[in-house]
């Protein structure tokens, strides 16, 4: 028996046996468990997006107000380039569901999207789609709140989420990405509340017009009106925080939404 | 087998012979998900089901591993299992599943999984197997509660989230103790819990390596 346990061909039959069970079952859990975790996914990501604007609270809502509290934005599609809303016909022109559009989809096929040269990636992402979905919270006296989809890459991976503005689309309500890949205890720490609590009140533009967010290292004292556009850096995750600075000019530079955050000030969208 | 032994496997290794406090196993997890309760219990139920379902498989198939392989079909086993049951935790505790990140996926080379295979089940039936890998997750869980119990507790003035002490900065009197909250701290509370643990049972202590020589006459005035 023992003896040919060790044998060669049984050595073979085991570990292709094994193979084969392992891998139907961990394929299997995998199928299985998909719908859920892709369902998990999405109500994470809406929830990301309240939080962004400001109006999920940790503590106050819960999950089952997500999509109540979702209910009040106005979903529309952004054209990059021109720097406006997409209309209807040009959406069915384009072939595009507002509510299946998927930007990160989009970014990889070539019809909806452009390469990016070297000097202009900042963000590090290589194709930037034509179109993204932006969500809107109209009064009426307009636009009150805008949240702008962005990502870009920090030092493991792309870190995806969105940043928050005001209606003069200019001043931060909030930002906070819902996947990324940092260290976990440095980088990470771009989802702790603590740090996300500095951005909301931030300029992202000069008087010129410019993007001016900047991730510095020393202590910045948010009270005074010179810091205004100034974020302390992460502790220890310098790459990560380069990269976030990155990403939030290239978004809110010419080639994101700069063209569509100076239409929306003058009212033409 | 007798009962007798069965209870034992099972409760043997909560204090008597516990992984963490006496073997030294596992303590890498043990520092990083501990900073609160209740990623402390989902990682202690992940770990615990790990150990005993891949001690019960490979108990089970352990008459017939070649053991030129056996490590890699030790392996192989655990991963699949750590595998299912993280996608297990992103479908049914995704923030939870979240905050634990990598570290789920890192019970692969937990010690404790991978000794427990190899020390007690490739030499013993399933069922005994499955109560040891039981037995051994309830050891590493007794000490990471009490890790995590210590690091929320004192750390951010909370329990599973709840509020015990009500921070400064909430307005309250209690200020927290940022150093529980860095990794580092684990080391001090395992200390503490192995330091407790040898005061009740004595037998755990271990003998000195060597002793100081006693200072002879001269040396002293």
């Amino acid at each position: 028996m023992s003896k040919n346990k060790d044998s060669v061909k049984q050595t073979i039959i085991v570990a292709l046996a094994l193979c084969v069970v392992c891998s139907i079952v961990v394929s299997s859990a995998a199928v299985i468990l998909k719908p859920i975790q892709t369902e998990n996914k999405l109500l994470d990501r809406n929830k990301n997006i309240l939080a962004a604007a400001g109006i999920y609270k940790e503590g106050e809502h819960s999950k089952s107000d997500i999509a109540s509290l979702f209910s009040q934005f106005t979903v529309k599609i952004v054209d990059l380039d021109k720097g406006r809303f997409l209309g209807e016909s040009e959406m069915q022109g384009l072939n595009i569901d507002i509510e299946e559009y998927d930007q990160r989809k989009a970014s990889k096929v070539a019809t909806f999207s452009d390469k990016l040269d070297k000097k202009t990636d900042v963000a590090g992402i290589s194709r930037r789609a034509k179109y993204a979905t932006v969500y809107l919270i109209e009064n009426d006296s307009g636009i009150e709140r805008i949240v702008l989809p962005i990502h870009g890459y920090g030092l493991w991976g792309t870190l995806y989420g969105f940043m928050a503005l005001e209606g003069d689309g200019n001043t931060v309500t909030g930002l906070g990405f819902y996947e990324h890949k940092e260290t976990p205890g440095l980088g990470a720490k771009v989802d702790t509340a603590d740090w996300k609590a500095i951005w909301p009140g931030k300029r992202i533009y000069n008087d010129e017009g410019v993007v001016a967010i900047d991730l510095v290292k020393v202590k910045v004292d948010h009270s005074k009106a010179k810091n205004i556009h100034k974020i302390d850096s992460l502790s220890g995750a310098t790459l990560t925080s380069v990269g976030v600075e990155n990403l939030v000019r290239f978004w809110m530079g010419e080639n994101g939404f700069g063209p569509f955050l100076v239409n929306l000030k003058k009212g033409e969208v | 087998m007798s009962d007798q032994n069965a209870k034992s496997i099972l409760l043997n290794p909560i204090f008597t012979d516990n992984p963490v406090a006496l073997q030294i196993l596992g303590i890498c997890s043990a520092l990083a998900v501990t900073t609160s309760l209740d990623t402390t219990l989902v990682m202690c139920v992940a770990l615990t089901v790990v150990t005993a379902c891949s001690s019960f498989c490979i108990a089970l198939v352990r008459k017939h591993i070649p053991s030129s392989i056996r490590i890699i079909v030790q392996m192989t086993i655990i991963a699949s299992l750590v595998i299912v049951v993280d996608q297990v935790l992103q479908a049914y505790a995704y923030a939870t599943a979240k905050q634990l990140s990598v570290f789920v996926g890192l019970i692969i080379t937990n010690c404790i999984v991978m000794g427990r295979a190899e020390a007690f089940a490739m030499n013993n039936p399933p069922g005994m197997s499955f109560l040891d890998g039981i037995g051994n997750g309830l050891g590493y869980s007794v000490v990471l509660i009490f890790v995590g119990v210590v690091r929320e507790l004192l750390g951010s003035g909370s329990l599973l989230g709840f509020e015990v002490f009500k921070l400064i900065e909430n307005g309250g009197w209690y200020q927290g103790n940022g150093l529980l909250l860095l990794p580092p701290s684990a080391f001090f509370i395992i200390a503490m819990f192995i330091w407790l643990l040898r005061n009740w049972k004595k037998d755990q202590v271990e003998k000195p390596d060597f002793t100081l020589a006693p200072q002879s006459e001269a040396h002293t005035h």
